[in-house]
Parts: structure tokens; sequence; C-alpha cells
């Protein structure tokens, strides 16, 4: 059913007693076109544009629990596309694209609020690093803006703007930047897929592969066997677990990364600002709470709950910043787990396996990229060959010594 | 989470800095292949897992920490020093 003013007056005169399940809880058929495994963010945004870009709708997305459990739930809902190397930019350029022009797309209100990214800087080196991160955007046409000190003050007067340490010198805007309602995406995609006849299998936990020679023919998983020309993995954060049933070791690292939620406040942050002299984010959601998050705890975890001393360290960034948030109570925290990759940068690409297909490694970025990230997947799985935004994200490149490191700290994925 | 130094007692794991995986063994020079497997892969388990901590502010030994993954209990540590001798 297609959601509009017209639905919702008549649910709404009807009591709101008529309204059906968004999308379908399909069980498993036995056989496929494609399974995409993990029904996360990405996993949905892939099937979706496999249906609606290629045609190829007799797909299966299974997840080993429920639909939004995972990290697509667990974020900080942050949306841009503020990056400075060329292998990054068009992909997540892409996806901030997709974002725009979501809610019509798919006829779901996920609340895309293009409030603004500010990265804050606070040294005349982190001046210039953000100046060349900024013309490297608006060399690839996205929106960048450079704001001196006063230029901050009369977006965000309440900074600490006294501070003696880590003085605010201006940061880096990006206008189109903001956030997105990350359970809505969740929903979003799952609806907009399962009405193009994807089905949508919960509670189904792959545990191994089908495989013929080099050539992976399906999936073996807690409700039976599934057959698929093609099988696609987007489970970033186990991504190691699951391509170790298929004897893959991958680049990357499962880290915990903790989020909060203060109590529900009234407006006072109409956009999202980073410190840049810790590593510290927040942004107001629409409900009040200041949502906030910072460094992964450092050491490799599958917990999905981290340590007081990163809790510690996130909180210091936040008074250093704006030192008001100390009287707002901490409502919440949890953590999820990441796909930290070698240099810093995701995994889209075929694996030595025919029929098996990766996208993972996706560290701090993953819920930014989602529609970007589901529509080069969906290319790949589809055409057989990489979308030209993702032509860069290859598992062979580190091998071939052409890593795409953000942040030049080398092999050590806790520093990414 | 805290880290039993051999040296020091049991210290707070902010004491200590993080390097990773204690299986990858160096290869020698020359070998492309191995040397790209050494830097770049990983098990990652999900599970225990033996580990390189550095006692940053401590006694600044480098110790290999046995930890569980899932849960983040530590079950040993010993010096790293030596250990191809004990390994």
């Amino acid at each position: 059913m297609r959601y509009s003013l017209l639905s919702l007056v008549s649910h709404a005169l009807g009591g709101n007693r008529d309204w059906k399940p968004a999308w379908r809880d399909a069980a498993p058929q036995p056989r496929y076109d494609v399974i995409v495994i993990g029904g996360g963010g990405h996993g949905l945004a892939t099937a979706y544009y496999l249906a609606r870009d290629y045609g190829i709708a007799n797909v299966a997305v299974l997840e080993r629990g429920w639909i939004g459990g995972g990290n697509v739930g667990r974020n900080t809902t942050i949306v841009r596309s503020n990056y400075l190397l060329p292998g990054n930019i068009p992909l997540y350029e892409l996806s901030m694209q997709l974002w725009e022009g979501l809610e019509r797309d798919i006829n779901y209100n996920a609340m895309v609020s293009q409030r603004g990214v500010l990265n804050l800087y606070h040294s005349d080196g982190q001046r210039d690093a953000y100046a060349r991160r900024g013309n490297a955007m608006r060399l690839h046409g996205i929106d960048a803006e450079l704001l001196d000190r006063e230029g901050v003050r009369r977006l965000y007067p309440f900074l600490n703007f006294d501070q003696a340490r880590f003085p605010i010198q201006g940061g880096l805007l990006q206008r189109r930047g903001g956030t997105v309602r990350h359970d809505a995406v969740a929903w979003g995609y799952a609806r907009a897929a399962s009405d193009r006849g994807v089905d949508i299998v919960q509670n189904c936990a792959v545990t191994g592969f089908l495989r013929e020679g080099d050539r992976i023919t399906g999936v073996e998983t807690t409700r039976g066997t599934i057959r698929a020309k093609k099988v696609a993995m987007a489970v970033a954060g186990h991504s190691s677990e699951v391509a170790a049933m298929a004897g893959l070791r991958l680049p990357i690292e499962s880290h915990v990364l903790q989020a909060f939620v203060s109590e529900g406040l009234k407006p006072i942050i109409p956009g999202v600002i980073t410190f840049g002299a810790g590593h510290f984010y927040i942004s107001q959601s629409d409900k009040g709470g200041l949502v906030f998050g910072g460094d992964i705890d450092g050491y490799n975890s599958y917990a999905q709950r981290g340590n007081l001393p990163v809790v510690e360290d996130v909180c210091e960034g936040g008074m250093a910043l704006m030192p008001a948030i100390g009287r707002a109570r901490l409502l919440r925290s949890w953590g999820g787990i990441m796909d930290m990759s070698m240099d810093g940068s995701p995994i889209i690409d075929r694996t030595p396996l025919d029929g098996l297909y990766l996208n993972a490694g996706w560290c701090y970025g993953g819920f930014k990229a989602t529609p970007g990230s589901g529509a080069v997947f969906a290319h790949l799985l589809a055409r057989e060959e990489p979308h030209p935004a993702a032509t860069a994200l290859t598992l062979d490149r580190f091998a071939q010594g052409r890593v795409i490191d953000e942040k030049g700290q080398g092999a050590q994925p806790n520093l990414h | 989470m805290r880290i039993p130094c051999p040296y020091c007692g049991p210290r707070d794991s902010s004491e200590f800095a993080y390097l990773g995986d204690a299986a990858p063994r160096r290869p020698a020079d020359g070998d492309a292949a191995a040397m790209a497997t050494y830097v770049y892969l990983r098990d990652n388990p999900a599970g225990p897992m033996e580990e390189l901590w550095y006692h940053a502010y401590g006694c600044r030994a480098w110790l290999v920490v046995r930890r569980d993954t899932r849960d983040h209990a530590v079950t040993g540590a010993r010096l790293a020093a030596g250990r191809e001798a004990s390994a």
C-alpha cells in the first residue's frame, strides 16, 4: 500500500486499526537468483536496488536476528560526504544524492534532515588539512565551506570559544550533510524491497556455504538449505566470521564502537558538530536527546558493549567542546561491532570464489553509505563489474599497495 | 577490563596500548605475498584470542594477553619477550 496524506487521514478516521504490516516476513524458498546475507541497511538496500534498477527480484535477504536489530539501529544517524581521497569521494557522494531523493523513491518517511555537518579545527595545521579536504570535495562537485572562528560563532555561539588548550579556530561545513532516522531506513528499505518481491527472512542464520569446486552455489542456514546463483555478504561487524565459513581471511578486525544519548532536551543543537581536538561528534534527535559518540574502544571485540575508559574519554570531549552538556544526564549507551578494515575504507568486490560477493569493512562510516553501498553492490551483482563510483574499493588493493587510507595510519585498524 | 601484568599485577586496561593479534609472524624478506598476508590478513576470531598489549603507563613490557573477544574476559598474560622459545 502506498502511503499518502489520504491514506493517513482515512486510517486515522478508522481509528488506525487497519494498518497492514509494512513488509512480508517471508519463509525461505529453496532457490533464488541472489541471496543477500545480512538484513541490515546495506543488505536491504542492495536487495532493493537489485529489484529496482536491474529487474532482479528473485532475491532473499537472510537476517540472523531481526530487521533493524544490528548496526543500522546502533549508529549516530549522521550522513555526510566530506571525504578526501578520490577512491572514497564518489561513493559517499552517490550515497548523499540517494539520501536526498530517498523518501520520495521508497515512499517512506526516513526523516532525512540536511541540517549541516560542521568539523571544527583547532590549529593551523588542522585548518590546512581541512582546507585541502574541502578543496577535494569541491573538485568533485560537493559543497564545502571553510568557516573562520567568527563564522562558527555565528552558527553555534554556545560552543566553548574560550578554551585555551583546544581553541576553536574555525570549521569545515558541509551544509548538505545531516541526519537520517536510522530505524526508518531499515524499515523503509525492507518495505520497498518487499513490495518489489524480495523475500526478507528473519531468524535465519547462515551456518555454512554450499560449494562446488571454487564456486559457491548456496548457503546452509538454521532454516534449511537455500541455493542461489549468487551469494552476497553484507554482514559488516561479522564479515570475518561469515567469510571464514567459505575459507577466506579478510583484512578486517572487529571492534566495538559505543554511542550515547542524553535525556530529552529542548532544541539546542541545530546541526551536527564534530570536535577536532579529540574524537567527538554530536547532534540532537528530533525527540530531543543529544546523540553522541567518539572513538572505538580500541581492541578486538564482538561484545556489542564497551568499557568505561572510552565513556569517560567521549564525555571529556563533549565537555571540552560545549560545557553546557555537563548539565544533561546520560540516558542510554550501547555498542555496535564495526568491521575495521586495514586502511579505514570499505571493500565492495568479488571474492576469489565464484558466485560469492563481499560488501564489508565499513569502519565508523557504514550508516551514511547505506544507499550508495546498496546501489553499487547491486550493480556489481547484476553487471559483474564494479560501479563507476566504487572501482577502487577492491579486495586485492591491500596486496597491491593501493590502499585508501584517509587518516594515513597504516595497517592498524584501531587507529582509523 | 583489567590485565594481569606479570610485573605489576592486575592493572586497568587504560594503562596499556593495543597492537592486535599475537599470531602473525613476520615472514622472510622477499616474499611479497607472504608479507601482504602478514601485514593485512587476520583471523579476527569471535572467542579466545592471544593478542599483544604494551604496558605503556607501567613497566613498558610487551605482553601476550589471552582474552575472549565475545565478553572481554582476560584469562592470562605473559611476557612477549622470549615467546618464540616458549611457543
